[in-house]
């Protein structure tokens, strides 16, 4: 009877191996993240390598505005332009998604009941959905003139245009995020402060943001990191122009845009090529480390 | 031993070809590969297509990817015909030499840039030199009003230039035809990523200024009047000028053969070259490289 027993506890069926053949495909599901991502790593960090190693210096990639890789007598690359556009666009970016994010997600998570919360939620999702060519192409064909008619610029092309684009597609993921947090406030200080006369506004104001702070940060460091990493839209909206903003009607051009423009016609293992992924090197330690400082924040509060 | 019963299977391979072609539809279709410049790839694609009619036997497959991706292709031996909206450099024909091949150029017709305007601009011509204070580094032209004109709209007077991605054929041509060797563009450009999209731009806004292919010339945009040097007249960018050279900035477009060309891509070129299919490159904005009349 025993042996019986111990021997059905034992016996590899059907079942058993479908078991562990599941185990095996989602372990490699899970690891592959991590494969992939070190094997972009040493993808771009091989192919921008030599260019770091013989005609990078720190000063005059960093510090210089002259982006000239295709000059016949003396190319420079200097990303000091670059990188003004691109934190520029999405600084403004910011400006404009933190309101609207932060006001759909509290009236998400705090005021919207059933069917308008689903409808909502649900179209939120679907703006994240829109493909960035399609904001890219809005920026040049309905912002542009708008911009030269309302504000009597010489041209739409620019911080100001790409800023809102990025903002709007920045906004979905950034609502999403900040709701989850709103909605990880528990209950009971809500409760409790109701309980002691807080207006619906107070409670909100006074409770439940404060309570959520470290989500709703991790949310915008998100976008941020979001705004970074944009191409296809800030290539048509900004008018991609090396420039240094001085106001937000100035065309720029992002980083992102300039390695999306000019990798298809470079030849391969040339220096402008090496600096195109050196470029790409530079951003993606950027996103890394605003990501990582993201995910940080919010699993902070998830632990507390 | 082993030799011969390889060549016998590819003789077999060979006569089952034949025989499959046979039952195809009739004698053996002769394929041209033909790669390279996107600027020439709809005329490419065009003439492949009018080819078709004359001769069913021949099949042109036409392909873009860039003037260099051609060259690099009739390097490598795997094209026939590589089209080119520049000519080869000399490291590239050093390197075709060396493996083996000999490019020899034909030049299939002329692409004139134009340089354009809104329509409300009332800027008539440009010399070469006021274009090169207009687009060159360290210049000194930056409004309208430095030409002496003031431009309805546009706020400031401020010009606004647009220009190519620093990689594109256009780009290098206009650099090297307006600037010269040495000059850089200045930057600050809005540095567009299409021919097309050079002049949408320009169309929709009133300070701009801006070069692209005479192709892509529309209705609601303005084209300058361009003088080679002071005191001569100046020329409008037409096909016309464009094929006979007094327009300063036209290039020829050219298709780069492994060789002189024999039996069907001999055919096919002179075909290109003779006036039905020179007033196919005419009808695609670009101009032939004699006068021709096609009749509407």
């Amino acid at each position: 009877m025993s042996r019986s027993s111990v021997t059905d506890f034992d016996r590899r069926n059907r079942d058993w191996y479908i078991d562990r053949l599941v185990q095996a495909v989602v372990f490699i599901g899970g690891i592959s993240a991590i494969v992939f991502i070190i094997g972009i790593f040493v993808f771009i960090t091989r192919e921008g390598f030599s260019f770091i190693a013989t005609e990078f210096d720190v000063s005059g990639f960093f510090l210089s505005q002259n982006w000239r890789p295709t000059s016949e007598s003396n190319p420079t690359y200097g990303i000091l332009a670059l990188v003004a556009g691109t934190a520029s666009v999405t600084g403004l970016a910011m400006l404009v998604a933190i309101p609207f994010s932060l006001g759909a997600a509290i009236f998400i998570a705090e005021f919207a009941t059933g069917r308008v919360r689903e409808v909502l939620k649900i179209l939120v999702e679907l703006l994240a959905a829109i493909p960035s060519v399609v904001w890219g192409f809005i920026g040049l064909s309905i912002m542009n003139p708008l911009i030269i008619e309302w504000f009597n610029v010489p041209v739409g092309l620019n911080v100001l245009n790409a800023g809102i684009i990025l903002g709007l597609m920045a906004a979905p993921i950034m609502t999403s995020i900040a709701e989850d947090a709103l909605k990880a406030v528990p209950d009971r200080y809500r409760e409790a402060a109701e309980a002691m006369g807080a207006t619906r506004w107070q409670v909100i104001a006074k409770v439940v943001l404060p309570a959520a702070k470290n989500g709703l940060l991790g949310a915008v460091l998100l976008g941020v990191g979001r705004g970074f990493g944009e191409t296809m839209a800030v290539l048509m909206a900004t008018g991609h122009s090396v420039n240094i903003p001085t106001s937000i009607f100035d065309s720029v051009r992002a980083l992102t845009a300039t390695i999306a423009a000019e990798l298809g016609e470079t030849a391969v293992g040339s220096p402008h090529y090496q600096a195109l992924f050196t470029i790409g090197i530079f951003l993606f330690a950027i996103t890394f480390v605003i990501n990582l400082t993201a995910d940080l924040i919010v699993r902070g509060i998830r632990n507390k | 031993m082993f030799d011969v019963r390889v060549s016998v299977r590819v003789c077999m391979m060979l006569v089952l070809a034949v025989m499959a072609a046979g039952c195809g539809g009739g004698e053996r279709r002769q394929v041209i590969q033909n790669k390279g410049s996107d600027t020439l790839v709809n005329v490419a694609q065009a003439w492949a297509e009018a080819y078709q009619t004359i001769d069913s036997a021949v099949v042109v497959a036409v392909s873009g990817g860039g003037s260099g991706t051609g060259i690099a292709a009739l390097i490598n031996g795997t094209v026939d015909i590589a089209n080119a909206s520049r000519v080869m450099k000399t490291k590239e024909i050093d390197l075709a030499k060396s493996s083996g091949q000999d490019p020899k150029q034909h030049i299939v017709g002329y692409d004139a840039l134009a340089v354009f305007v809104h329509k409300d601009n009332p800027l008539g011509s440009l010399t070469l030199a006021q274009l090169a204070e207009i687009y060159g580094d360290g210049s000194s032209v930056d409004s309208w009003s430095d030409l002496g004109i003031e431009v309805p709209g546009c706020r400031n007077q401020e010009m606004v230039l647009v220009s190519r991605q620093n990689n594109s054929g256009t780009y290098a041509y206009f650099r090297g035809a307006v600037l010269g060797k040495e000059r850089e563009l200045r930057l600050g450009t809005r540095d567009m990523h299409g021919s097309k999209d050079v002049v949408d731009l320009v169309e929709k806004t009133p300070c701009a200024i801006g070069y692209s292919g005479l192709a892509y010339s529309t209705d609601h945009v303005g084209m300058i009047c361009v003088t080679s040097e002071e005191g001569k007249s100046c020329v409008d960018p037409t096909v016309a000028t464009a094929s006979d050279g007094s327009y300063p900035i036209a290039r020829p477009l050219f298709m780069y053969t492994n060789g002189e060309p024999e039996g069907h891509i001999k055919t096919y070129l002179d075909w290109i070259l003779s006036d039905v299919g020179q007033c196919i490159i005419l009808k695609k904005g670009y101009a032939p490289v004699r006068g021709v009349s096609c009749g509407d």
